[in-house]
């Protein structure tokens, strides 16, 4: 126990937070690069997944190809993914910004497969009966996708994103080993320097990350959840309350 | 390719001791998952605990529950055993959802004729509820499996050999090819394992098989309304706590 008191003690110390304190402090900097690596991967990957996923749960095209392609990509090695395209940058960009430009990529690329997974089983998990209905209603194909599949796959398009956005954390500490910063840093420092208490301070810092991370998205499930369910106790059928009024 | 050829023991030998690490998870997995899943269908409480401590404990990222892991279990830091057990964890975390589900999954009515035809507790359990479980099992280790080969290369940061050397090596000397050939042996040790669990699925569950060829006959039944296609994807499941 004596070394989780001197990692949180280190954790704690006003002076791993003072602004210019030598790398891999101050620690509030490297906390909001990991935040910023976190969200331009991920978002980068909704941008291409989502869309995708949108169209192949709608549609039920390309469905086993996507199902095979998603597998495959699970099965790539987080480290030698980003090793191959930190590499790769750095034959073609300068210096400075190929390992960071790099590892974002390799890190976009590992963050699809689950985004596009919670897409098409979120619209799959949709009522049959229910998308029909909105097709005699006289709903366009983009109402239906837009007014009754997106909203009532929402919990399992949340819980792809939330599976993406963990292991976009998880990698990106890797992602130190190729040279970006973040949290991950103060790992690497610690093996460098071999300090166990510095490297159990930035795993304690990374997980902590992680779960309140996975909180908020458990609250954000939790109430677009409840929501539909909430209008389908309410005597409405789930479809009418997630069409609501015209 | 060439150099692939020419490092071909070291590759052969690196790809052995990844098979090594990465089996005993996976089985384990498996087998520590089926009663912590039959635990959770007793009550609504035991499935809350199970599912909220499987989504908990994969969400630890890995690197950090490599290096915190020698202090909880005793373990030196560079020790192989870090590495096994922390891909047991995310192993029983992602398999023991599936069990939730495969044996939630499985029709009360169905059971209730097992009591009813004097099946014991024990009997019904083996001869009744395990194999109609069988099918969303299957998919659920085979997601296990792929993963926790993904993950054992990350075990070269810990000091464990395996198919993470060619990474290593590879950025360190700037070889492209060696890391390339690392990836692809690493994928293809996860489609052969994926292989093997597909063909073990075929040989304990055969009726699977026929009932597939059946509903591809059928034709008319719409996509979407088989039970392969409402099947979550368990990475997602993990995090869903909401029962659909």
């Amino acid at each position: 126990m004596n070394f989780v008191l001197d990692a949180l003690r280190y954790i704690f110390d006003p002076a791993s937070w003072a602004a210019g304190a030598t790398s891999p402090l101050p620690l509030g900097d490297r906390l909001v690069e990991h935040l910023e690596y976190t969200a331009i991967s991920a978002g980068a990957a909704a941008l291409i997944a989502l869309p995708l996923g949108f169209y192949i749960g709608h549609t039920g095209r390309w469905r086993q190809t996507v199902i095979g392609v998603t597998g495959a990509m699970r099965a790539l090695p987080a480290l030698g993914v980003l090793f191959f395209i930190t590499m790769v940058a750095g034959y073609q960009l300068p210096f400075l910004v190929a390992a960071t430009v790099g590892s974002l990529i390799a890190l976009t690329l590992l963050a699809i497969p689950s985004i596009l997974a919670g897409a098409y089983s979120g619209l799959e998990s949709v009522d049959r009966q229910t998308i029909d209905a909105a097709r005699a209603n006289g709903m366009t194909e983009m109402q239906i996708l837009f007014r009754v599949e997106i909203p009532l796959a929402l919990p399992l398009i949340i819980g792809g994103l939330r599976a993406a956005v963990l292991q976009v954390i998880a990698t990106a500490t890797i992602a130190s080993f190729a040279g970006l910063g973040g949290l991950g840093r103060v790992i690497t420092s610690g093996i460098a320097l071999n300090d166990f208490t510095v490297i159990l301070a930035g795993a304690l810092l990374v997980t902590a990350l992680a779960l309140v991370v996975d909180g908020l998205f458990a609250i954000v499930q939790k109430l677009t959840a409840t929501r539909f369910e909430a209008g389908a106790r309410s005597g409405a059928d789930a479809s009418v309350a997630a069409v609501g009024p015209e | 390719m060439s150099w692939a050829l020419d490092n071909l023991d070291l590759v052969w030998e690196l790809t052995l001791h990844h098979i090594r690490l990465s089996i005993v998870p996976i089985v384990l997995a498996f087998v520590l998952a089926i009663p912590l899943g039959w635990i959770a269908n007793r009550n609504k409480t035991s499935r809350a605990i199970v599912v909220t401590t499987g989504s908990l404990l994969y969400t630890i990222p890995s690197l950090p529950l490599f290096v915190i892991l020698p202090v909880i279990i005793g373990t030196r830091v560079l020790d192989e055993t870090n590495l096994v057990v922390a891909l047991l964890i995310y192993g029983v975390a992602l398999m023991m959802r599936s069990a939730t589900d495969a044996l939630g999954s499985v029709d009360a009515t169905v059971l209730q004729a097992a009591d009813a035809m004097g099946y014991s507790a024990w009997a019904r359990f083996w001869r009744v509820e395990l194999p109609l479980a069988g099918p969303v099992l299957l998919a659920g280790i085979r997601v296990v499996s792929v993963s926790t080969i993904a993950l054992v290369s990350v075990g070269i940061i810990i000091g464990s050999r395996n198919l993470g050397y060619l990474f290593q090596d590879g950025k360190q000397r700037d070889i492209l090819a060696e890391v390339g050939t690392g990836i692809v042996a690493s994928l293809l040790i996860a489609l052969v394992f994926d292989l093997i669990i597909v063909l073990l699925g075929r040989l304990t569950l055969p009726w699977t098989r026929s009932d597939a060829k059946r509903s591809g006959s059928r034709g008319s039944s719409s996509q979407g309304s088989d039970d392969e296609a409402l099947r979550e994807d368990p990475v997602v499941a993990t995090y869903g706590e909401q029962q659909r």
